[in-house]
């Protein structure tokens, strides 16, 4: 697999003052933006102009006009739910002067020349950084479409294009009042020239950006019209479900199919290296055949390998390690004071996307065929490629809407093992991954081990700042060439090489830990923030303690040369009434303030912990400057439902091992957030003209230590690990711990004895 | 042969008795709305009405589907309540990747087809065997309360 990161242009870059602009708004931006000079051309190099027989409006990769006056746009990014066709709709109908309800969005084919996001490098959805790669660039083709448009009018008119103006479709000439629709200038426009750049709108005269739009794809997601990966069905398609090695590493020894292939309806048993497959003409066959199979594994050399396991080595690489510098400011070694240590752990997560991992595929000799939800749909290409050993003009992907992504669809791991499945057929097969397989073969968030000190002055304000992450690498996998020259994944210190606050000497940096060959992770929704953003503002949170100070007068202090910290900030204070009226007992408010990809957020969350350690969120108040807004409902979605994903987490989901396998197996053990146990959550947007920051993964981001913190304030517990462990929180641990630990067991009195415990008074 | 009625039409299907309704609707009738989750009735992502009751397709042997009347989300916009509930779900604008929604709109016209006006503690009930990791829970009770009340708490989106 190539990506195309373009390791020459990051030093000459940073003298670009848009480029040192992204450097201070995020690691992970950072490890990807290479693209450099092409952003300005980004889209135009081909012109995807239709064949001769559809004489269609095709000025760039983005805007398609039909002679009928339909508009399609194509969309660089994919939609996994978080409404970037909708906003990347906007950007372009804005300075097309259409509206959205005259438009019709397309998946973009795989095309790294056309369609990739320069901060990633690479044809690729994530990063929070959808609306903030193409904020300019799309604009950019809309207007030039525009301009053409408006050039063929005037052509027609003989007269001067600045006499017309552009509404809904219709070019205008004001003086004569004569109209022209967009598709009876179709053909016309066509024959000429795109301009280099067309002048974009005064921001005060925009129409589309920054109201709450209805979003393009939801209609179809309300009555089930709307396609999504799972539901192609192609011709003389089968069923297939899959089990790799439980154990990661391990390979396929062999495999009795003799049960299985008793089923009605199984077709075929499908082999390969480390995973075996049953074909059916529907999935409960195949998925019965799947478990007729007797298999035998050799599980490799991780058989042994345990979560405790992993937390002694990470522990072990923190203290005798080689840690690699993030950021260094000042000397923190030469500060004296109050010093204030603390360890924090976090777990390995499963993304677990409500739609299970699937791929359609019909390998012919001559070609490959894919149908597939994926965030990265041109290394789909790249590895059809490798396991087919066809040149790239003989696959087609054909992306689809996704069931939730969260960073699972940035690995094709699944696209791969499908399309060597379907090599070995004649016919196409979609291949379905069970709940079960979703949980055990992902790519997991990794485990991180951080150790975080804090040198206090007589103020209690922190002098000297060290936070030594440790944890695996998923950048130098997944994008080798964007790792620092002193070997530095920036996602390891995202978000804690950089703070919002005031802090004199910092040193940050990380010790690469590796998870075992053939356990592998992977981006999560938040990567290095909702890592980083936990660890930092819960020891914030601990600081402004052991200073004796208001968690959010402690913070306030800290960020006053930072207006956009304390914008939301003090937003988030206002908006949920914080300091003012007392809680009763065992509820606690908690804050948390981060800037994470580019967009400025405060939390506060209000919860409840039960005598017996059970936490009810009683609200979420979040305050949020992500510069301009393009869509205001999304940006609240994303908010919405970004903390529910970090509340799943920190509250209940957790990935362990045993035996160099996943413990965990579906949404009964691998628990996330219900209904009943989300509170009602409430957005403020901070008006602003700033470029736009990112959104989608900023609400997971604040979830953690927000959460964390109320409980703190509630309880008086410090949780330093997740998930969650509630019996922490029970209110007389002792009384509970004797009924537990009753060596002979009496019904009675043990729920006498519960009882009590929940009778006690709060 | 095994008849079913499904959306207020009779369907032929030549499958085993224990085949789960879900596959028969996806891989037999090639009916997708209805959309496969977790196969254990843990996540709500199946969820259909038998006899107006919603159910969980993922676990329930089509066999036990017979002589009843079948209602998926292909045909719940067929009634004045399901459009309703439709209608809200746009309007507040619920569904984000849209993946788990067809479920909740069934989930929440059985609820409301039975509790015309629910309050706080029903919609929990009835609506936390769904799930969603969009995390549209919010804007789900939003949409139930509007659906049931015709009133609106929320922001509606511009058409």
């Amino acid at each position: 697999m190539t990506l195309r990161v373009d390791r020459a242009q990051e030093e000459p870059g940073l003298q670009d003052p848009q480029r040192r602009e992204w450097l201070k708004r995020g690691g992970l931006v950072v490890a990807f933006i290479s693209l450099g000079g092409a952003r300005h051309v980004w889209g135009f190099p081909e012109h995807a102009r239709l064949d001769a027989d559809h004489p269609q409006f095709a000025p760039n990769a983005f805007v398609r006009v039909n002679r009928d006056g339909s508009v399609q746009l194509v969309m660089p990014s994919i939609e996994m739910g978080q409404g970037a066709y909708t906003g990347q709709a906007t950007l372009l109908a804005e300075e097309l002067d259409v509206g959205l309800d005259q438009i019709a969005v397309e998946h973009a084919p795989p095309n790294r020349k056309l369609y990739t996001n320069p901060l990633l490098g690479d044809q690729a959805t994530g990063g929070s950084t959808t609306i903030r790669f193409c904020w300019t660039t799309l604009r950019d083709a809309g207007a030039a479409a525009r301009s053409m448009l408006v050039a063929a009018a005037a052509q027609r008119w003989k007269v001067d294009p600045g006499q017309c103006t552009t509404a809904h479709g219709v070019v205008t000439h004001t003086p004569s009042g004569r109209t022209l629709s967009y598709g009876e200038l179709a053909d016309a426009a066509g024959q000429l020239t795109p301009p280099a750049k067309a002048p974009l709108k005064d921001p005060k005269q925009f129409q589309l950006i920054g109201k709450s739009l209805r979003r393009v794809d939801t209609p179809g997601k309300v009555d089930g019209t709307l396609a999504f990966g799972m539901d192609i069905r192609v011709a003389g398609m089968k069923v297939a479900t899959v089990q790799a090695s439980p154990t990661f590493g391990g390979k396929l020894v062999s495999v009795d199919e003799t049960r299985a292939r008793a089923i009605p309806g199984v077709i075929d048993v499908v082999k390969l290296d480390n995973a075996v497959a049953v074909i059916g003409e529907h999935f409960w066959a195949a998925k019965k055949g799947l478990e007729a199979l007797d298999i035998h594994w050799d599980p490799g050399a991780n058989g042994a390998f345990t979560t405790e396991q992993l937390f002694k080595d990470l522990a072990d690489a923190s203290e005798h390690g080689t840690p690699i510098l993030g950021r260094e400011v000042g000397q923190v070694g030469n500060v004296k004071g109050k010093l204030i240590s603390a360890t924090y752990q976090l777990p390995m997560l499963a993304h677990a996307t409500m739609e299970p991992l699937n791929t359609t595929v019909h390998v012919r000799p001559d070609a490959c065929e894919i149908w597939v939800g994926t965030q990265v749909p041109a290394r789909c290409v790249d590895v059809a490629m490798k396991v087919t050993g066809l040149p790239a003009e003989s696959i087609q992907v054909h992306n689809q809407y996704m069931g939730g992504g969260f960073g699972r669809r940035l690995f094709e791991d699944s696209v791969e093992q499908a399309v060597a499945i379907a090599k070995q057929v004649a016919y196409p097969v979609k291949v379905i991954w069970t709940r079960e397989e979703d949980i055990a073969q992902d790519r997991y968030r990794a485990a991180y081990y951080d150790r975080i000190s804090a040198t206090l002055d007589d103020q209690g304000r922190p002098q000297a700042w060290t936070d030594r992450t440790t944890g695996a690498s998923v950048m130098a996998t997944f994008a080798p060439g964007a790792m620092g020259k002193n070997g530095l994944d920036p996602d390891l210190v995202e978000c804690a090489a950089e703070l919002p606050y005031a802090i004199p000497n910092l040193r940050v940096d990380w010790v690469r830990h590796d998870m075992p060959t053939g356990l592998h992770v992977g981006w999560w929704r938040g990567v290095g923030p909702t890592h980083n953003v936990f660890v930092v503002e819960s020891f914030i949170d601990e600081l402004a303690h052991a200073a004796g100070k208001d968690p959010a007068a402690y913070r306030r202090d800290l960020v006053s040369d930072n207006p956009r910290a304390r914008g939301v900030l003090d937003l988030a204070i206002q908006k949920s009434g914080w300091g003012s009226g007392s809680l009763p007992p065992r509820h606690g408010r908690g804050i948390a303030l981060a800037a994470p990809f580019g967009s400025f957020l405060c939390v506060v969350m209000e919860v409840e912990v039960s005598p017996q350690g059970e936490v009810i969120m009683r609200r979420a108040v979040a305050a949020v400057d992500c510069g301009t807004v393009i869509n205001p409902n999304t940006v609240e979605a994303q908010i919405q439902g970004g903390l529910v994903y970090g509340w799943s987490a920190a509250l209940y989901s957790g990935i362990t091992l045993k035996h160099g396998a996943v413990e965990q197996r579906n949404f009964n053990d691998y628990r996330v957030l219900r209904m009943n146990q989300t509170p009602p959550t409430e957005v403020y947007l901070v008006p602003s003209t700033e470029t736009p920051g990112g959104i989608g993964e900023t609400g997971t981001v604040m979830a953690m230590p927000s959460l964390a913190n109320a409980i703190f304030a509630a309880t008086g517990v410090r949780l330093r690990t997740l998930p969650i462990d509630t019996s922490a929180l029970v209110q007389d641990k002792h009384a509970l711990d004797a009924v537990l630990s009753a060596t002979t067991p009496d019904p009675s009195a043990a729920s006498d004895a519960l009882a009590a415990i929940v009778r006690t008074p709060t | 042969m095994i008849v079913l009625s499904i959306n207020g039409q009779d369907s032929q299907v030549d499958v085993p008795d224990d085949m789960p309704l879900l596959w028969v609707l996806r891989d037999v009738l090639g009916m997708n709305g209805t959309k496969f989750g977790c196969g254990i009735a843990q996540c709500g992502a199946c969820t259909v009405h038998l006899d107006e009751q919603a159910v969980r397709s993922c676990v329930l042997p089509v066999a036990g589907a017979v002589g009843k009347k079948i209602t998926t989300i292909e045909g719940v916009g067929g009634t004045d309540l399901g459009q309703r509930v439709q209608k809200a779900w746009l309007g507040i604008e619920v569904a984000q990747c849209g993946y788990c929604q067809t479920g909740q709109i069934m989930a929440a016209t059985a609820l409301l087809a039975q509790k015309p006006s629910p309050t706080d503690a029903d919609i929990d009930s009835a609506m936390s065997g769904n799930l969603c990791r969009c995390g549209t829970y919010v804007r789900i009770r939003a949409a139930i309360k509007q659906a049931a009340t015709g009133q609106i708490t929320l922001p509606q989106t511009i058409a």
